[in-house]
């Protein structure tokens, strides 16, 4: 028996709780449903110095937990499943998770991204036992220990300074000769000491016993590859939306984000998306967040028609 | 109502190696994020197999040398241990179904 809404909402990210905040204060039934941690990718950051409306910073655990109690204030459910099947060719939309059913007219799609892998031999090998894609989870484990980050982006540089707080020595490995990440994050990466980035350098293989032991890498300029002897690597290359099963849902990209309009409309009447997930995102939590209350405001629009 | 038992140096021996059913360990620490969100499914899990499954939580910054007896590298990691030995590694957060799967493995 399906169980009936006016809203559901796939992924518990910024995007789906600043959703369900909007679609909740307007009184429609809204589910959410998030497979994982509620909060999304932003949870792995200790500190977020970006969100508007926190000088000082805050943890996007702390943060997201907010939005979500915000959002369970005024009516929010929120179901901890996966998404197994979807219709939304109707007008009323069937979602399934293993478990249950549920319909609504309106579905927000908020699932959010991962983290990029480099796909090369041992990373799938060596996750848990060196090679990880969270400095706050795993950093102390590497006490007075040598890593590696490999990217150069705000996520790469955030999260080599942060494992700098136990590791003897960090090293950075970032394919360019310039970092892509905010000014202000490369002024303090380039100015700590323990530190040390090795430019126009991609990796061709993670290598080691039990755990990690050394990467092989090679410069992408001169060809030349060398050996690098480490305890743990740290991969924060980007993102990739999770879409695969939305394929022949909703248009997507080349990229496999959701092509969306200004107003978050997907072109399927009653779906829309928000967030990292959609072909425009910013990749920020505020933009996340902007989108989703987007998201939600055309919903409203849609649903009252 | 079962929860899980906090197990450090003076109780593994006897809670984890000489355990008669399987025992779910889950490795945390205060620090860690996503652990926190592990832990209320730990806790529901504990209760749905209360009968068949024993459940306890190392915290990792307070018994290091059981976490590196291990090679607990990442948490959240949940060691489900089968006649004292590791069985399963589960490393990072994982939803209720799939822990539900690896229980229901460990328990043929």
């Amino acid at each position: 028996m399906s169980k009936k809404y006016d809203v559901i909402i796939i992924g518990g990210g910024p995007a789906g709780l600043s959703a369900g905040i909007y679609t909740a204060r307007d009184r429609f039934q809204s589910l959410l449903l998030e497979r994982g941690i509620i909060g999304g990718q932003i949870v792995n950051a200790e500190v977020v110095e970006n969100y508007p409306g926190f000088p000082e910073g805050i943890s996007g655990e702390e943060l997201t937990r907010l939005m979500h109690e915000q959002a369970t204030k005024y009516g929010l459910e929120t179901v901890n499943a996966e998404v197994t099947g979807f219709e939304v060719s109707g007008k009323e939309k069937v979602v399934k998770t293993s478990s249950d059913e549920y319909t609504a007219r309106v579905v927000i799609i908020t699932g959010g991204s991962e983290r990029q892998k480099l796909g090369i031999p041992g990373e799938d090998k060596y996750v848990g036992r060196g090679v990880s894609f969270c400095a706050t989870c795993d950093g102390p484990f590497f006490a007075e220990k040598k890593v590696a980050v490999v990217g150069g982006g705000n996520a790469a540089l955030t999260e080599a300074l942060q494992l700098t707080k136990f590791a003897s020595k960090v090293y950075v490995i970032h394919r360019r000769d310039q970092l892509r990440a905010t000014k202000v994050v490369q002024e303090r990466a380039l100015a700590e000491g323990k530190i040390e980035f090795i430019w126009d350098t991609v990796l061709e293989e993670i290598t080691g016993g039990d755990f990690v032991q050394a990467l092989k890498m090679k410069n992408v300029k001169t060809e030349k590859k060398s050996d690098l002897t480490v305890d743990g690597v740290f991969i924060a290359v980007g993102l990739r939306p999770n879409t695969d099963y939305l394929k022949d849902v909703v248009p997507l990209d080349e990229r496999g984000s959701v092509l969306t309009n200004e107003r978050m409309e997907t072109g399927v009447p009653g779906v829309f998306a928000a967030g990292d997930i959609r072909s425009s995102s910013g990749w920020q939590t505020i933009t996340a967040a902007g989108d989703g209350a987007m998201a939600a405001i055309s919903a409203g629009r849609y649903l009252s028609e | 109502m079962s929860s899980p038992v906090t197990v450090d140096g003076s109780n593994f021996e006897q809670f984890v190696m000489q355990s008669k059913t399987p025992v779910l360990v889950d490795f945390w620490a205060p620090w860690c994020g996503p652990c926190r969100m592990v832990a209320p499914v730990v806790d529901e899990l504990a209760g749905e197999y209360a009968e068949t499954v024993n459940f306890g939580k190392v915290n990792v910054d307070e018994n290091p040398q059981i976490a590196s007896r291990y090679g607990i590298m990442s948490i959240p990691t949940l060691i489900i241990f089968k006649e004292g030995k590791p069985f399963t590694n589960i490393v990072g957060f994982k939803p209720k179904a799939e822990l539900k799967q690896s229980l229901d493995a460990a328990l043929e």
